[in-house]
């Protein structure tokens, strides 16, 4: 699986061909360079997971761990050292699998959405760098190599959230971006350096020895740890980077915050899987709770947000909740059951990628044609752009979960677990994924029916988007219909590596569509018509409510405050005005009494012989006296 | 003759020449040839001491030799490099070789400024060199003095105050390190200057009390300890660009390499009694810097603080005495004076164009001089620790290896010291915001060009050496780590 090495090197490649000779290149070759390395990666990617998938299982009965690659790339001491390095397994294949999938799309959905954008050379060159660094994310052999693409991804995200840097929104979003999840990966970087430490290795896999005489030390690494994959991931009270990180370029949003960046928190809680169930089990409960009560908060949101885009960033964050929750009830009480939810959290980050990204692509073929992300410009738009109204609505009924669509089956699976952990987690589970159905099919009742803005459509008609942008659409809506069904996903990855079945629970099944299918019709009957006086009375009735929905809890003016006011005025600004005038004061204080010194001792040396004589005569006179007295 | 020396002729043939030459081209045929001689002479250096060390030397120090200066003090000019000094040679020949293209319109008195650039070069490759305690003095003394006219006559602003201030809180440190010195040849008494041959000897644990603190001040006060590292932010802000370029590039690692080499190689008891105390104020450092970072206006006050916080880990890194982040304390003297460099290279560039260097007046940059404001980008992003690029290396071998220590002590000063990552991501992005993004306001901004060939160059050289020590760190890495090893071991005992 040498080969494996191209995966890396193909968006190197492309990128720095593009970042150096980009700006000499016309549009459509800048595109084509990017596109086609990305096609190399998703064809490799392809071949990578046949190979690996249909080499026979071990003797254990589980896919063997590859390393094809492996090289010293900093050393610290004998034990510790980052390395660089690929590391193959049923995890890191099907991540491949997804980001190459999806970012292969994003690149050809972008030759239409950014045709003609100042800047699309280094648009595609900062894709290439995206894709290169996710890629090395998820094939890392070693936690420090995670951390070294982590803190890349968290890069390529910040250059392209601040793609149109002329904007001042953009501007401030890549910024916060950047520095919320930085300070969370501080938690992360702690976690790496007791991890490194205790455990005397920076692989995924220590020594026995080490990991039982550590004691609470591998829980507390691991929690920090979680505190970073907390912050990519975009988890409460993490989480406000993301809904402003919408900024960007539409296609971005798919790529990087909805279907791949994002989950690299849960991608990484799944690596450190094995050492979480074995040696932190309460660790990977807090995780299942910070899981379950961000689902619900950003569920709650998005039923309240009016901007499109920010109603799918909310609804990110609430899936990616699912994810964790999934993770986090895992036990190990029954070895195949109680790791039903590590299955079913990647099960769903899998179909969560792919009909999200269908779900983010097609807000960018309707922001196109309307020319603004605001559902009130938009409704009755399902004659004008068909192809993006039947892949939106199939994406919708994923998320929403119901069958045949994918999202049913890896939610169900989700919800099966929950229930497993503990009959409360299931059912507010179970009613979260009420309120996803609720506020998916509130935003396309907003988009696609009711009341058509005339005026906005008088000097323009929307019109459905070249085949560049809907062709990805057609991609990932067939992806969304047939993969939660055809595929044996559950052969492929596990809990434990032992191929699983994946089996419908009847009754979660049925509950769980039953509630879906009420909060359903609940949108349509309060929002599908032309008129929403429900709604309307509903926002008047709880007004306060429904105002702390929209401006999301006041969790931005929190943080806002916390950073501008603490840190600025009441840190950084009297540091620096001591610095100022207390440290460099005394300083000068210093230079000033020297100075002073010398002037006043300056009148002694005035030339005059006669007092020089007084000086002296007067200097004999006391020594004299000294000497007679002593 | 000795290749070591050539480091010395060199600067002092290049100021012959400086002194003859006629006009501007021969001055800057004379620089150009001078620094690209020492570029070539620091690489070969570099390959041929690592040839060496895999060859099998085992010598502390290779390339010695020593000639008896003055007998009665036992003054010699000894000289010798291990891999610390090998790769502080390397970063050196960069920065003047940079620095010369960085100045290379600069005016008036041309041929003096460079002559004074020069013999402040002359004072920095003699004192890396040197392994005899008063030689080193006497180099460190002539890199200082050069700075007071470079930054009086040259400068901008409040030139006059900075260089005085500068000199005198510089002088003021050196007066400490003359009486550590004499303490260390007395207390010793072994009859030797050389380094080498102290360390043989035993100083007494008594003498040790009172010197360290003396020596390792003297020393920090170059390397920006707090608090006497207020001479930086306006010292950067007066001189000229090379000028900072050479000072915070390398001159302030003079300051982290005397106190590993002088204070902690020589007087280990000393650091085991005193190590705690300046951990501390390193550790104020580190944060303090950060924080006040923040807040200033000034794009030349922003990196000097910034460097105040840079600087402030590489003696933090020293006092952790472990292996690792000694050698992290290196890689981030060599991280940072190169970024450093990059920084205030682009600072002169960009100042030299817009006649200021407030961040308020500044904004849309990115539109007007696209390479300039990249460069800008690329040297915050390392600033910042971003992996591929210098500083990330640097901060994780000092964070690994700070944590070698398990009391509650020096784990709190490490975790208090990496916070610092996340508060240079806040100065760094609300720098690269404010003037490089947004729309330009300023109508006559707008007039401007974007860089020369000789600003390019530059620019190119340095984010090429930042890039390469951040992606291929192993043989820089390896080198330092094994020259590192004697001093830690002489501190651990």
């Amino acid at each position: 699986m040498e080969y494996t090495i191209l995966i890396l090197a193909l968006p190197v490649l492309s990128f720095l061909i593009l970042g150096l000779t980009g700006m000499y290149m016309k549009h459509r070759v800048a595109g084509l360079i990017g596109t086609l390395s990305l096609t190399g990666v998703t064809v490799l990617s392809y071949l990578t997971a046949f190979e690996y998938f249909t080499v026979p299982r071990t003797a254990e009965g589980v896919f063997q761990t590859l390393i094809p690659w492996n090289f010293q790339w900093l050393p610290f001491n004998t034990s510790l050292h980052i390395d660089m390095g690929i590391l193959l397994d049923p995890i890191s294949v099907m991540m491949l699998v997804v980001i190459s999938t999806v970012s292969l799309m994003v690149h050809i959905y972008s030759f239409g959405y950014m045709k003609g954008e100042v800047g699309f050379q280094r648009y595609y060159a900062f894709l290439s760098l995206f894709s290169f660094s996710m890629l090395g994310l998820v094939l890392a052999t070693n936690i420090f190599q995670m951390y070294v693409f982590w803190e890349l991804v968290g890069v390529s995200s910040y250059l392209l959230i601040g793609f149109y840097y002329t904007k001042p929104e953009a501007i401030a979003a890549s910024k916060k971006a950047f520095i919320v999840t930085r300070f969370a990966d501080l938690g992360f970087l702690i976690g790496i350096l007791i991890y490194g430490f205790y455990m005397g290795t920076f692989t995924f896999t220590p020594e026995q020895e080490q990991l039982v005489k550590c004691g609470m030390m591998l829980p507390l690494a691991l929690g920090l740890m979680f505190i970073g994959g907390a912050g990519k991931s975009a988890m409460f009270p993490l989480h406000i980077w993301l809904p402003d990180a919408m900024e960007g370029p539409t296609p971005v949003s798919a790529l990087i915050h909805a279907a791949t960046m994002v989950v690299a928190g849960v991608y990484l809680v799944a690596r450190m899987f094995p050492l979480f169930i074995g040696y932190a089990p309460e660790t990977l409960h807090i995780v299942a709770y910070v899981g379950a009560f961000t689902a619900f908060y950003a569920a709650s949101v998005a039923c309240a947000q009016s901007d499109i885009k920010r109603v799918l960033a909310f609804s990110t964050i609430s899936q990616i909740g699912f994810m964790m929750v999934a993770l986090g009830v895992c036990t190990t009480a029954n070895p195949h059951e109680g790791g039903l939810g590590y299955m079913a959290g990647m099960f769903h980050l899998f179909t969560h990628a792919m009909f999200k990204a269908l779900l983010f692509l097609g807000a960018g073929c309707i922001i196109h044609a309307v020319h603004s992300n605001e559902m009130s410009t938009m409704g009755g738009l399902r004659k004008y752009m068909p192809i993006t109204h039947i892949t939106f609505l199939i994406a919708c009924l994923a998320i929403a979960g119901i069958p045949p669509f994918s999202g049913f089956f890896s939610k169900d699976e989700i919800l099966t677990a929950c229930f497993q952990f503990s009959p409360i987690m299931g059912w507010i589970m179970t009613i979260i994924a009420g309120m996803t159905a609720f506020y998916m099919f509130r935003l396309y009742y907003g988009i696609f029916w009711g009341t058509e803005n005339k005026e906005l459509h008088a000097h323009h008609t929307p019109h459905e988007s070249p085949l560049s942008m809907t062709f990805p659409l057609m991609v990932l809506a067939v992806i969304t219909i047939v993969c939660g069904w055809i595929l044996p996903f559950g052969h492929f990855v596990s809990a434990n590596g032992h191929a699983y079945d994946i089996h419908l629970n009847v009754q979660v099944a049925i509950t769980s569509i039953v509630v879906a299918l009420i909060a359903i019709a609940l949108a349509t009957w309060m929002y599908a018509r032309d008129k929403q006086p429900v709604a309307e009375m509903l926002a008047k009735r709880f007004a306060t409510l429904h105002r702390a929905a929209y401006k999301r809890f006041y969790m931005d003016e929190i943080w806002l405050f916390v950073t501008k006011k603490i840190i600025f005025r009441c840190i950084s600004t009297p540091l620096a005005w001591f610095d100022r005038h207390v440290i460099d004061q005394f300083m000068n204080f210093m230079a000033w009494s020297t100075n002073a010194a010398g002037e006043s001792a300056q009148p002694l040396q005035n030339g005059k012989i006669q007092s020089y004589t007084m000086w002296f005569l007067g200097g004999i006179i006391v020594l004299t006296v000294m000497l007679l007295v002593l | 003759m000795n290749i070591l020396s050539l480091f010395v002729l060199v600067p002092l043939l290049m100021l012959l020449g400086l002194w003859i030459a006629r006009n501007l081209n021969q001055v800057r045929g004379v620089m150009v040839a001078g620094s690209s001689i020492l570029l070539v002479l620091a690489a070969y250096l570099t390959v041929s001491y690592i040839g060496l060390r895999n060859g099998g030397a085992t010598e502390e120090m290779l390339f010695t030799d020593s000639i008896t200066w003055y007998a009665p003090l036992h003054i010699a000019y000894s000289v010798g490099v291990d891999g610390i000094s090998v790769v502080m040679l390397l970063l050196s020949a960069i920065i003047v070789f940079t620095g010369t293209f960085a100045s290379w319109k600069l005016k008036p008195l041309t041929k003096e400024y460079f002559m004074w650039f020069t013999l402040l070069s002359t004072g920095v490759f003699g004192f890396f060199i040197s392994t005899d305690l008063f030689t080193m003095f006497m180099f460190y003394e002539v890199a200082l003095i050069p700075m007071y006219l470079l930054i009086g006559v040259w400068g901008s602003g409040r030139k006059e105050y900075s260089a005085m201030k500068l000199t005198l809180m510089l002088m003021g440190g050196s007066a400490f390190l003359l009486i550590g010195i004499l303490g260390i040849y007395y207390g010793a008494g072994a009859e030797t200057m050389n380094i080498l041959e102290i360390v043989k000897h035993q100083i007494p644990t008594e003498i040790q009390r009172i010197f360290f603190p003396l020596v390792f001040l003297g020393f920090g006060v170059l390397g920006a300890l707090f608090p006497f590292h207020t001479w930086s932010p306006d010292g950067h802000a007066s001189a000229p660009t090379a000028v900072s370029m050479l000072h915070a590039g390398v001159l302030m690692k003079l300051g982290g390499y005397g106190c590993f080499r002088v204070a902690m190689y020589l007087m280990p008891t000393g650091t085991a009694i005193w190590g705690d105390f300046f951990l501390i104020l390193t550790t104020i450092s580190v944060v303090y810097g950060a924080f006040s970072a923040v807040v200033q206006t000034d794009l030349k006050y922003i990196n000097a603080y910034s460097s105040v916080s840079h600087c402030g880990l590489v003696l933090f890194a020293l006092l952790m005495a472990t292996r690792v982040s000694a050698t992290g304390a290196i890689l981030q003297m060599l991280s940072h004076g190169l970024m450093t460099a990059l920084f205030f290279a682009l600072i002169g560039m960009i100042y030299g164009r817009t006649h200021t260097r407030d961040i308020r007046q500044l904004s849309g940059l990115m539109k007007i001089m696209p390479f300039l404001a990249v460069g800008y980008v690329i040297a915050g992003l390392a600033n910042l620790g971003l992996p591929g690029l210098s500083g990330f290396i640097a901060e994780m071998t000092v964070f690994v290896g700070s944590f070698e220590h398990t009391d509650i002590f020096h784990r709190t000063c490490t975790i208090i010291a990496t916070t610092s990552i996340v508060i240079t991501a806040v100065y760094i992005l609300r720098v690269v915001g404010k003037i490089l993004y947004g729309t330009c306001k300023n109508p006559e901004h707008l007039k401007l060009t974007d860089a020369t060939w000789d600003e390019r160059l530059a620019v190119i050289c340095l984010i090429v050496a930042v890039a390469g020590l951040g992606l291929a760190p192993y043989w820089v890495s390896n080198v330092i780590s094994n020259s590192v090893e004697p001093i830690i071991s002489q501190l651990i005992h």
